[in-house]
Order: C-alpha cells, then structure tokens, then sequence
C-alpha cells in the first residue's frame, strides 16, 4: 500500500479523490458552497489472480472508489495505474485502441441484477454486446463465446434466448457475471455482487466467483458491506472510513488482529450464527457523519470511544504497524 | 390454552388470489410464542415470515387473505374478531415495526403528530399528557434532545434514527407483544447493532415477548430463545435456539447453516443449489425436495408432517433421524 513498489502490481491506485460539488439553491445564482468527499486520498494495489475486499458502511466511499478507478466517474485527482499504464491519460488520448485495450482488461459487475441487465435485451444479447463492441469476432465466434460463457457461469443453452425478467435473482447475477467475463478481462470489480440475493443463493454466486478467478486467473476488486463474506472469499481487506481507507492488512491478519478502532467496533458488530459464542461487543454511538464537513483530525474520533485530543487535530497518516498492516490510528 | 403461552398460532393459512393463480403465502403455520422470550422466525424470500405476522395482526393487504386457522392471544381468538375489537389490540397491546422506516413513518406529518395518533386511538389523554409520553419515549430509545426533535418530520433524521422512532412508536403504548420484522435489514452493522441493543433492552425492562422475522441466521442466534424455520409457506422445523444450530434435523436448516459464511472461522461455503420455488406452482411434496441432498423417492410424493422429535423440537421431514 506504500508508494515505493511502484509497478509491481497488475492495479495500482495511488490517492485517487473523487469530490462531487454541492450546489446553493435556486437556479440563476447557483454557486459551489461545499463538496461532497466521497473519496479522500485511497490508495491501493491488486496483484494479478488476488482478491482484495473493500469494506465499508454506506456513505464510505467504496462504490465511488471502484466506479473511480474504472473511471465511470472521472476521479477529481489521483493516478490509476493498470498493467503499469496510467489510465486517465490513456482514456484521454485519442488512441481508440488502447483505450479499448484498457476497457476491455478492466469490467465491472453490478450490485443490483434487476437495473443492470436491459429487459429488452435477450440472455444472448446482453452477453454478445461486449464482444461486438470490442470488435474482432466473428459471428460464428460470438456464437460459440456466448454459449461457452453461458455454460461457465451455469446456465443452459436454452436461456439465451430468454429476457431478465424470466429469471430470478440469482440467475440474473449469473448473467451479469457472463457479460463481465466476455472480452476475458484481468480484473473484476465486484460491487456488493450477492447483496441483494437471498440467502442461499449467495454461496452459489460467491463459489461462482472463486471459481472462475481460479480458471481465468483473475483479478477481483471485492467491494461489500459483509464482512462474513469478505472473509471467505478475499486476500487481502482494506476498510474504508467516509472516504479514506483506515485499515488494510492480509485478510487473516486483519480478522484475527484488527488494530484499528473502527474495524474493531465493525466486526463486533457483526452476528455471527452460533449461540453459544460470547464475545464482547463495541457499539459505536451516533451515526457516520456528513462528508461534505467531514471532521477535523481523524475522521473518526467523533464516534471513537478512544479519541485523544490529538484525534482532533491531526490527520493520522497510514502507516504501516506491521509487516504489511497499514493502520491510519494516532494510538496504535 | 396453557397460560405460559402469550401466543398461538394454530394452522393458519393466508393465500394471495392472483390474476395468475393463488400463492399459498402461509400454508398451514403453527407456532407458540412463550412469555417474555424473543421467537425467531427465519426465511428467505417467500418464505410466509412477514405475511405470518400481517395475518395475526389482520393487517394482510388484498388479493391475500387468511382462509384458515386460529390464533390466540393471551387465550383470546383474535381471527374471529370483528374489526372494530381488532383495532384495540393493534398498537396497543400487540405493536409492530417494520423492514422500511422510510415507508412506515409518513413523510407529511411531524414525529408528534404520527405519534400522538397512536396514542389518541386508544386512551383517552390531554395533548401535554401524550406530549410527554412521546418525549419520554423518544429519550428511552436515544434520541438526542427530544423535545425539540419531537417537531421534527421523518426526513430530518437519519435512517437509523428514523428506525428508533418507529420502535418508540411500536412500544408507545407498552404492548405484551412485539413484533418485529426485519428490522435491520437497511441499517449498516454499526447502526444494526445499536438498534438489535436498543431492543433487548426495552424488551427486557418493559417485560416483552417479541417475534423477530429476520433471514439473518446470525441475529437470530444473539437474540431468540427459540426459532421458527418457515421455507415456502411452511414450518420446517422448531426448536430452541441452541439446538437449532447445534443439532438441526431439518435437511433445510443444516443446509441454510451450511451456505452463510461466518466471520469468525473461514469455511467452505456449501450452497443449495437452485432457487426458492415459485408459490403458485410448488413442487409436489415436500416443497424442499428438488434442492434436498436427501430426497427420495417419498419426498417427491408425500409431504411430510411436523412431528415433536423431542419434546419442544419439531421437524417436518422424511428424513430426520438420518440426519440425527
């Protein structure tokens, strides 16, 4: 996670910021009073056929970060470096076919499969769509790819001529996967990929996933509010606080020694199925607060039950406590 | 009737008269819920949990209606009630909270005013009296300075404030019985475990029953005494809650114990494989069998019945004492 290892790593994100502006009201006098810090100076790296989990509550940022470094949403200031390729400058050049080049290595797979897949577009089209778009296929060969993906994710040939609506939660996500798969990308970014998903369903999804970064040796950005979930399935853990990555560590390290205040409190907090376990539990007061103001010094401290005075005052910096456990805290 | 019951749920049916058929939502449930102990009702989607509680508060919404059944509370049947006798036990003695605060809590009307209708429906009480029941309230279930917030509308709060409200809401009144469905559901686990705080407390100093509805298989162990497997509008299984996860005989409850990752240990996921079935058309006997890794040729044909296994544990399945 430190700066100096620079092009090692198949991604690699180095104080990526992404402010959206905040408007007055009314309409001619419109002016910029404030900005949303959605994203505050993350950085981070994924090496090729790892996971890493980027965990966080609502409002922390981790959707905007993985749309940031896909550059669906334009980052405000930072670098994203892919295969050593800085990608804001290569999707600004006029080069289509590297920028295709970078689209291409680099898909996404949505939270929601009811609002991602077009209910007028059949399984077929849906799944051939980026391999059109992408150019170099064949009709015959798009032919075989859509059904070979089809096959992969675990759907019948006799769903492709089927629409999203004939299918259910589960099955769509299997049919967003396929779509992420097609032009054989080298990293996924997974946002919340089984949330909405009912219980049983989810592990079908998650040993889906496994499976296919195994066979594919992919890459996958892991993001998600579940921790039981990031613990089964990624490497490595970064965990987000209104914006800024307050903890990251190799997943074992982070669940079994979490140093970070908030990540204490946030795994705590979370029910773990069997009732005879005892643990303690922190429960954190009040509420995540606003990122247009975020607070002074550590963002944190207003819901710490540690903060010091320095808490207020000065930004902790990440850094590294441990062999490759990176902790923004003043007191560890 | 046995008096440690404060609830009994005997058979009940709620179906749903679709344009495309009849969706047996709750197809024959039953449970009792024990004084002052917490019930777990755990499902997936379809599973009847929510429409388990609308049916025995009455509140179903149309096409769905209760076609059989009987539940009692406190000895009394509330299914042949007319409605007007009905309306002193909802609110009142039987409360409720919802998955949504921001669907449940009306956007127009200030916090005072939601809440003060609640009252007014059954106690005759001067404006400054529920005033100040409203702000005691309010206080008990943390929210800061409550007598200013009081005059607040719903979208002045948070949602994790919004879901205290509808709890001070549900408990204005000190109901016997409390049901609550999914009430964490929109909240991030920070905010879930104040809130799942926050009802423990009041439930035990306000001397409580509760039904929690939840699909969480880890809430349901942190909070019930004893647990209610529904799958497709059907009981699987009952049974306190320690047995539940130590010794489940239902195929379906080891199963959903077997696909939900756990925090503290890294598993194998097992999933099960295919969806939950359509409730208009079900599979023949019992409803699990096309994703049962024990299904035989007789869950194909009979559907099975809840039989006590031991005393307090019921199982509906072919198969149990394979699985003991």
């Amino acid at each position: 996670m430190n700066g100096q290892e620079n092009g090692n790593h198949l991604l690699e994100v180095y104080n990526l910021v992404k402010y959206y502006p905040v408007y007055s009201r009314g309409i001619i006098l419109r002016r910029v009073v404030g900005y949303v810090h959605a994203v505050d100076k993350v950085t981070l790296y994924i090496d090729e056929g790892k996971t890493l989990g980027l965990v966080g509550e609502s409002g922390s940022g981790k959707t905007t970060t993985g749309k940031a470094i896909l550059h669906l949403e334009w980052p405000t200031a930072g670098q994203v470096f892919f295969e050593g390729a800085n990608v804001s400058e290569v999707l600004k050049s006029k080069d289509k076919k590297q920028i295709l080049k970078i689209r291409k290595s680099m898909q996404m797979i949505f939270q929601n499969p009811y609002g991602s897949l077009d209910p007028r577009m059949t399984v077929f089209d849906i799944i051939a769509e980026p391999l059109k778009l992408h150019g170099h296929y064949s009709k015959e060969e798009i032919n075989e790819r859509v059904y070979k993906l089809l096959e992969m994710v675990g759907l019948e040939a006799y769903h492709a001529e089927r629409y999203p609506h004939e299918f259910s939660g589960g099955q769509r996500q299997r049919i967003g996967i396929a779509r992420a798969l097609a032009v054989e990308p080298k990293i996924i970014i997974a946002d919340e990929p089984v949330s909405s998903l009912d219980v049983s369903v989810r592990a079908q999804i998650l040993n889906l996933l496994m499976n296919l970064q195994k066979e594919n040796k992919l890459s996958l950005l892991y993001i998600s509010h579940d921790l039981s979930s990031v613990r089964q399935i990624c490497d490595h853990v970064a965990v987000m606080y209104l914006g800024k990555i307050v903890e990251t560590a190799n997943v074992e390290d982070l669940f079994s020694k979490p140093l970070h205040p908030y990540t204490q409190a946030l795994l705590s907090a979370v029910p773990i199925p069997d009732p005879e376990l005892k643990r303690r539990r922190i429960i954190l007061h009040g509420e995540v607060p606003s990122a247009i103001n975020p607070p002074p010094g550590c963002r944190f401290h207003t819901r710490c039950p540690y903060a010091k005075e320095v808490c207020k005052n000065k930004e902790p910096e990440l850094r590294e406590v441990e062999k490759n456990h990176f902790v923004a805290c003043h007191l560890v | 009737m046995s008096d440690s019951y404060i609830l009994e749920v005997k058979n009940l049916q709620t179906y749903f008269f679709t344009e495309a058929g009849i969706v047996k939502a709750v197809d024959d449930i039953s449970f009792n819920v024990e004084r002052g102990s917490t019930v777990g009702l755990v499902g997936e989607t379809g599973s009847g949990k929510s429409v388990t509680a609308y049916s025995i508060l009455r509140i179903v919404p149309r096409p769905g209606k209760i076609v059989n059944g009987k539940v009692f509370f406190n000895g009394e049947e509330l299914l042949s009630k007319t409605e007007e006798e009905m309306r002193k036990y909802r609110g009142k003695k039987i409360g409720m909270i919802f998955q949504d605060p921001n669907s449940s809590l009306n956007p127009l009307f200030s916090i005072e005013e939601q809440l003060t209708d609640t009252i007014v429906a059954h106690e005759r009480i001067s404006k400054q009296e529920a005033r100040n029941k409203i702000i005691e309230m309010l206080a008990k279930v943390g929210i800061p300075e409550p007598s200013t917030r009081i005059k607040w509308y719903p979208h002045q709060f948070s949602i994790g404030m919004k879901q205290r409200i509808a709890i001070a809401r549900a408990l204005l009144l000190n109901p016997e019985l409390l049901f609550a469905d999914e009430p964490t559901t929109n909240l991030d686990v920070t905010i879930q475990a104040q809130v799942l705080d926050l009802l423990r407390t009041l439930k035990n100093e306000m001397k409580m029953s509760m039904v929690l509805i939840t699909h969480d298989m880890g809430i349901i162990a942190e909070m019930t005494n004893n647990v209610v497997v529904l799958y497709a509008g059907k009981v699987f299984e009952v049974a306190d809650t320690k047995t539940i996860f130590k010794k489940p005989l239902n195929p379906y409850t080891e199963a959903l114990l077997a696909t939900v990752p756990r925090l503290d240990i890294k598993k194998k996921l097992e999933p099960i494989p295919g969806n939950v079935p359509n409730l208009i058309e079900l599979p023949s006997g019992c409803r699990f069998h096309p994703r049962c890794k024990y299904a035989t040729q007789i869950c194909k044909e009979q559907e099975p019945p809840l039989e006590e296994v031991e005393p307090g544990h019921f199982v509906a399945c072919h198969h149990w004492r394979e699985l003991e």
